[in-house]
Parts: structure tokens; C-alpha cells; sequence
């Protein structure tokens, strides 16, 4: 079995074999690391991904990302989508929604996601034909796939960053309150004398 | 009296950083301080009759146990090379999790051996290869068969019986990553487990040589004196491989020489200072001077600064002994500025090496702080503007910024990795082919560089949208956020000038890691002695804590 720090050092030197600067493939190698941790097929999109570019196929760098992001006439390279959007996330957060058509490899892309989710610190989750991933500030992704079916290229994308709101409803909390409060101790007139601040008035 | 931590323009220098020595705050003698009350076992010991076999060593505590097993090996005189094109070695070393089963030793009996062709797993922690000093061993074993005890002389001048040629951890050849050991407690300083491997290893050439003479000689053979074998360490051939490690791990290099800087800043603060305190200094600078005058090297470089050191040495040591008077308020501080004012560089750290020796108070809480959680500085903050990273960059890099990069000799060297052993290496782009394939070590040129072309953007662009067009200095963009947090995580120096000497960056990490007697054998590498004078692994239960200046070689 290969180590993770064995992932990174490989990871990092073929994509500056590849062209990216030195940089770019210290982001590359820690996503791919991170991939790799959480059990997707990173170092294996990442050598498919590879093997094209080396072909000389071409993929669009995409820089500009806007809300709406029309389609380019070649796929979409996920690295340098992933790394525009981490730089950029702070600026694309107010979005809420973002839509880009045809990135090669998305699986790439996941964890520049990932990372940005916690930089942000909103959850952020992918759509793309039938797949969902969810990226839980970097901590780990959630998702339905299954290897076979992750497609080389996403079509339609489409890209929400989540408002920090609870998954339970008012009642649910309620319920569970209720029974956290057999823990506490009722308290007595002496105990309420020695507690602090008793004694003082708040002007003073 | 508030005493400011020094100035990393001053001490990140490669001539000062290539001038720091051991230490209280070393990793080796951390460890020893860690693991003194661990159950020290030989588990297994199943050498022939000229020393070839599997040993096992072990230290446990409760339900811990980590265990050396080691393989030694013959080989022919001419297959024994120090340097790392090496394929084969007198013994060969890991650092197994656990108790080893039989078929953990059989699977290490076939990989530990081929070292860096071999495959490790995640239950290995470390991994090394050692060769002897042929002479030294030759030399014991046959004394020790014929009953007596072998020649000190002899000894002194090499001091160790086996050199490693390289020690390895963190996730190389599949051993254990880092992020699978890293909340164990007993492992909270750098360096512990590969300081664990060499101290270990140094045990096993012991009872190597001992084995071997009693085999040679039944019935007159006695067992190497513990009082020689306490004197003698583990030496250590040490190439380019260590540089690259202190440039790519900025936030790391900061905790260790912070730590180093918080440890003077705050003896230099104490008022006063009791007698026993001051004793135990005075007597630590004392025997020291052992250390230097059988401090052996044939490089001119080394014995000039070895002289000019002994000669500051016995300055200081007069100066203290006859016209200074550790009853006045903040000795400390006044003895550092003495040396500031009347010593070299090397002469300077090493006395502040052993200013820390009496404070145990102040040293303790620090190597606790010496690790560094480095993933948690990686990501640019890229919504800072222009503006921020330019003052970054004037006040952190400024005697960088001054470097004149037009000038050839400022970046006649390169450094790479090498095809054949992928390791790194040091060349002239000038005479050697593959500068085009440079590692992204040159931090002083890049970070010019970055300088110059952010010079005529307007202060209130973002990063992100200068990374766009500027790709290629994203690495020293990245670098110049973490210095901002952490002053001391660049060398603040030209890692690739013609008057480079990359031994300064090897010696840096070598004092960290605790290694005596730097004999450099080119400026490229070097050879170094560790735990000489170190208790056994039967004394650690009570040991004295300034061993390293009572050794007797």
C-alpha cells in the first residue's frame, strides 16, 4: 500500500512533469492526498487526466467564473477550474448558485471544493447529471456514486453553497433538551446565595 | 527587563543557522527524557557465529510496544559504500509497531535489506541501513576475543563502531504516515521514533561485537567495558537529501529555532540566578572543551572554525571565571552580550546551546512545541491585497531583497533530483545540463522575483486575481503568508549562490536532531556522531542530564 505522503510527493512532481507550476502542484498533491484519504479514485483520474494532456489534448483553463458560465468550446481542465475557485471563493460565496457546463475529470475538482467549503465555512454540495456529492468543510464528502458510474466529463454542473442551518427540526431539539435537563440539580436558596456574583449589585 | 527575541535576519543566516549545536531542546536527548521509564527488552538475538542475523529489540510501556528489528548482513569490502548509490549495507534497520509475529519478520527479512527498493508497511514507523567503521570494529572484536579491552586511542577517533547512512520515516517506501502516530503522546517532538531507530541500533552494535569475539574465543572473550561502550554513538553519513527538508517545511523550521530563540530570550531574562544554576553551567562549559579538542575532521574548513571556537571557548570561559559575577541581575544577559560583542558565530551558539542546561523549567514546556501541524498554513488567504503581500515582503525578506539576481555567482547553483537515486543534489546551471528542471528551492530568487513583478499592480488587488497571470510564483506567494505568522520559517539567505555551502542547511537540522563532531567530507557532505556519551538503554531509569558533556572521548 502506498503512504499518503508517497501520494503527495508523486502527485506534486508529475504535475509539474505535466506543466503546472511548482505552486499549482503543491494544490494539486494535497487534494489528490485528500482524495485518496477519503476513498475516491484520485491518483487514478489524476494519471487518466495525465495520460491526455501528455496526448497533447486540449482542456480550457477557465479564470473568470462567473455565476452562469457558458460552454467553452473544449472541456473544462478541473485543476484549473479547482484552483480558480479556491482563490476565488470568498468572491463567489455571494453566487449562492454556480453553473458551469463540461468538466473533464470532476472528480478532480471535488476537493478544491472541499477545501473552500472550510475556508468559508459553509457546506457546499455538486450536482452533476445523476451524481451529488457533498462537501462537509473539508472534514470528509459525502456522496451516492459508485466508481463505474462517475463520468470523465460532468456536463452540467451545477454548484450551491449551503446556508449554515440545522438538519433536525425545533421539536426534535426540543425533545432532546428537555431530556438533557434530568442532568442538572435544582438549586436551593443557600446555593443560589454562594453563586457568583451574588452579593453585588450590577451598577456598583 | 523584556529581552526581544533575536532578529531573524541575523540568525536565519546559513554561516549563523550552519554554526548551531546540540542542545537540551534536541530531538535525541528529548527522546531519551521521554522514554527513560519505558521497559527496554532484547527480544530476540539470533546471529552466527560472524555476526549475521535478526536481532529484535523493544521498549513497552502498558500496551505499547515499539520494536527494532534489525538484520545484519555480510557483504563484501567492496560493496560497503556510505554513499546513498549503496545498495547493500552491514546491517540494515526498522521500527516496527508492535511485537513483530514471525511472518512480520520474514516479510521485513526480504524488504528491510533492499531499503529504498523495498516495501515497507503501514506497521513500520522507520527505516535505516548502517555500515561499520570496519577499523573500529575489526579492531574491538578481535581485543575483546583475546580478552581484553581494545585501544581507547583507537576508539576516540572515530568514536562509533557502525555509521547509518540514512534514516528514514513519515510515509516513505509505505511506512506509517505521520497522521496515523501523531497523537501518541510519547511522540509529540520531531524526530522521536528515528531518534528511537539510531539510539536502538547503537545497543545491537554492542552486543554484535560482543557475540562476535565470544564466538571467535569461548572461553577467553569478555564483553566491551559499559563505561567504553557509553562513549561511544552511532555515527551518521549525512548527503544533500537533508537540505530540501528545512526549505519545505517552513512553519516546522520556525517552532524549532522559535523554540531555540524563546529558550535564550528567557534566561536572559531571569534576575537572578542561583548558585547551583550557575555551577552547572560553569561546569557544562568546562567539560565541553573535551568536545572540541577530540572533535577529529581533515576539513580545512571545519578545523578553522573548530579553532577559532576552542579559542573563544577558553575566552569566555576566563572572562566568566575571573572578571564576571553570576550574583549580579540578569547574568544571563549580560554574559550574551559579552559574546555578541567578543566571539564568533560558532562560539556565540554554542554557549547558548548550553545556557539552556540549568533550565529545565524553561526547555520542558517548549519541545512540546516543537511539532508543527503544517497542513493548517497551506491555503493562501488570496482575498489580501497586493498591498499586504508587498509590506510582507519588505519586512520580512529585506536582506533578500537587496540580492542582485542579474549577477551570475548570485544563482550560479541549482538544486534537482537526481534520475538515478531521486535524490536531491546541488549543481553549476552553468556547466551542468537540467536547470530547466530546478526544484523550487531558489526561495530568495523567487521571492525577488515576486517583488519586482508586483511592483507595478496597484496595492488594492487581490491576490487571487494576480495568482491568475502569476502561476508560477504561487509557491513564494504561499511562503511570504506563513512567514508573516512565523518569523523564523525562512533561511533568510541565497540557497543557490556560487558561495553556497550546502552543509550549513545540513548541519542546522543535524544540531536539532542532537549530532556531535561535524566532519565534513566535502561541502556537499558529512559525517556526525550522535548519543556518544548517552546512558544504555539499562541506565535510563536514572541518568545524568548533562551526559553529553561528560563523555570521554
Amino acid at each position: 500500500m502506498k503512504s499518503l505522503s508517497e501520494i503527495e510527493t508523486i502527485s506534486k512532481r508529475a504535475s509539474r512533469a505535466v506543466g503546472f507550476s511548482w505552486g499549482e502542484a503543491e494544490e494539486i498533491a494535497k487534494c489528490v492526498r485528500m482524495l485518496e484519504l477519503f476513498g475516491f479514485p484520485g491518483i487514478k483520474n489524476l494519471n487518466q487526466y495525465y495520460k491526455l494532456i501528455n496526448k497533447k489534448k486540449k482542456f480550457e483553463s477557465l479564470t473568470n467564473i462567473k455565476k452562469k458560465n457558458k460552454l467553452n468550446k473544449l472541456p473544462l481542465c478541473p485543476i484549473n477550474l479547482g484552483i480558480c475557485f479556491l482563490d476565488q471563493i470568498k468572491i463567489l460565496m455571494p453566487f449562492k448558485k454556480i453553473n458551469f457546463l463540461n468538466i473533464a475529470y470532476p472528480v478532480l475538482f471535488l476537493p478544491f471544493l472541499s477545501r473552500g467549503s472550510e475556508i468559508i465555512g459553509k457546506k457546499i454540495l455538486i450536482k452533476f447529471e445523476k451524481n451529488n456529492f457533498l462537501l462537509n468543510f473539508n472534514v470528509n464528502i459525502l456522496s451516492k456514486f459508485s466508481k463505474k458510474e462517475l463520468p470523465l466529463i460532468a456536463k452540467k454542473v451545477e454548484i450551491s453553497f449551503l446556508e449554515n442551518k440545522d438538519s433536525f427540526t425545533a421539536k426534535e431539539w426540543n425533545n432532546l433538551y428537555r431530556l438533557s435537563k434530568n442532568t442538572f440539580v435544582e438549586e436551593t436558596e443557600s446555593l443560589k446565595q454562594g453563586a457568583a456574583g451574588a452579593g453585588l449589585t450590577d451598577n456598583d | 527587563m523584556n529581552v526581544k527575541l533575536r532578529d531573524p535576519n541575523i540568525i536565519m543566516k546559513l554561516s549563523r543557522l550552519g554554526s548551531f549545536h546540540q542542545s537540551r531542546l534536541s530531538f535525541l536527548r528529548s527522546f531519551l527524557n521521554e522514554f527513560k521509564d519505558w521497559e527496554y527488552n532484547r527480544d530476540l538475538f539470533n546471529l552466527d557465529k560472524n555476526g549475521y542475523g535478526t536481532a529484535v529489540y523493544s521498549f513497552k510501556k502498558n500496551d505499547r510496544v515499539y520494536s527494532l528489528v534489525c538484520f545484519a548482513n555480510e557483504i563484501k569490502d567492496d560493496e560497503r559504500s556510505d554513499r546513498v548509490i549503496a545498495t547493500k549495507w552491514d546491517a540494515a534497520f526498522t521500527l516496527h509497531d508492535g511485537i513483530p509475529l514471525k511472518k512480520d519478520i520474514e516479510r521485513l527479512k526480504n524488504e528491510v535489506p533492499k531499503q529504498e527498493v523495498g516495501r515497507l508497511s503501514y506497521k513500520e514507523l522507520t527505516l535505516s541501513r548502517a555500515n561499520k567503521s570496519v577499523r573500529v570494529f575489526n579492531h574491538v572484536v578481535e581485543s575483546l576475543s583475546k580478552g581484553i579491552q581494545p585501544d581507547l586511542d583507537k576508539l576516540e577517533k572515530v568514536g562509533y563502531l557502525y555509521r547509518t547512512t540514512a534514516v528514514y520515516g513519515s510515509g516513505k517506501f509505505g511506512l506509517a504516515d505521520r497522521f496515523r502516530i501523531q497523537n501518541r503522546d510519547e511522540i509529540n517532538g520531531p524526530f522521536r521514533l528515528e531518534m528511537m531507530l539510531v539510539y536502538l541500533v547503537r545497543q545491537f552494535t554492542f552486543d554484535q561485537v560482543n557475540h562476535v569475539a565470544k564466538k571467535i574465543n569461548p572461553k577467553s572473550a569478555v564483553n566491551l567495558d559499559p563505561k567504553i561502550c557509553k562513549n561511544l554513538g552511532i555515527g551518521n553519513s549525512t548527503g544533500l537529501g537533508m537540505a530540501p527538508f528545512i526549505v519545505n517545511h517552513p512553519t516546522l523550521l520556525n517552532n524549532w529555532i522559535l523554540c531555540r530563540e524563546t529558550a535564550l530570550k528567557e534566561i536572559r531574562e531571569i534576575k537572578n540566578v542561583s548558585i547551583i544554576e550557575s555551577d552547572l553551567f560553569k561546569n557544562c562549559i568546562k567539560n565541553s572543551i573535551k568536545n572540541i579538542t577530540s572533535w577529529n575532521t581533515e576539513s580545512e574548513y571545519q578545523q578553522n572554525k573548530i579553532k577559532l571556537l576552542l579559542k573563544d571557548v577558553r575566552k569566555f570561559t576566563y572572562f566568566m571565571e575571573e572578571k564576571f559575577d553570576f550574583q549580579k541581575d540578569f547574568p544571563f544577559n549580560e554574559l550574551y552580550l559579552w559574546l555578541e560583542k567578543e566571539t564568533c558565530d560558532e562560539c556565540i551558539e554554542y554557549v547558548v546551546s548550553i545556557m539552556m542546561e540549568p533550565f529545565e523549567k524553561i526547555i520542558q514546556p517548549l519541545i512540546k512545541k516543537m511539532s508543527s501541524d503544517e497542513d493548517k498554513y497551506f491555503n493562501i488567504p488570496t482575498d489580501r491585497t497586493l498591498g499586504d503581500l508587498k509590506i510582507i515582503l519588505e519586512k520580512k525578506y529585506s536582506n533578500i531583497l537587496t540580492i542582485d539576481f542579474k549577477k551570475k555567482e548570485n544563482y550560479k547553483k541549482f538544486w534537482f533530483i537526481s534520475k538515478n537515486k531521486e535524490e536531491p543534489r546541488i549543481a553549476d546551471r552553468f556547466k551542468e545540463q537540467g536547470s530547466d528542471l530546478e526544484q523550487p528551492l531558489a526561495i530568495a530568487r523567487d521571492i525577488k522575483r515576486l517583488y519586482d513583478r508586483l511592483l507595478p499592480f496597484k496595492s488594492n488587488i487581490k491576490i487571487s486575481k494576480f495568482l491568475i497571470d502569476n502561476a508560477d510564483l504561487r509557491h513564494v506567494i504561499r511562503r511570504a503568508f506563513i512567514i508573516e505568522k512565523f518569523p523564523y520559517s525562512e533561511i533568510q539567505d541565497n540557497t543557490i549562490s556560487e558561495k553556497t555551502i550546502p552543509i550549513d542547511m545540513l548541519r542546522l537540522k543535524l544540531s536539532f536532531f542532537g549530532a556531535l563532531k561535524f566532519d565534513p567530507r566535502s561541502d556537499k557532505w558529512l559525517r556526525i556522531c550522535m548519543f556518544q556519551g548517552a546512558p544504555l538503554p539499562n541506565e535510563l531509569k536514572d541518568y545524568d542530564e548533562q551526559w553529553v558533556y561528560k563523555s570521554h572521548n
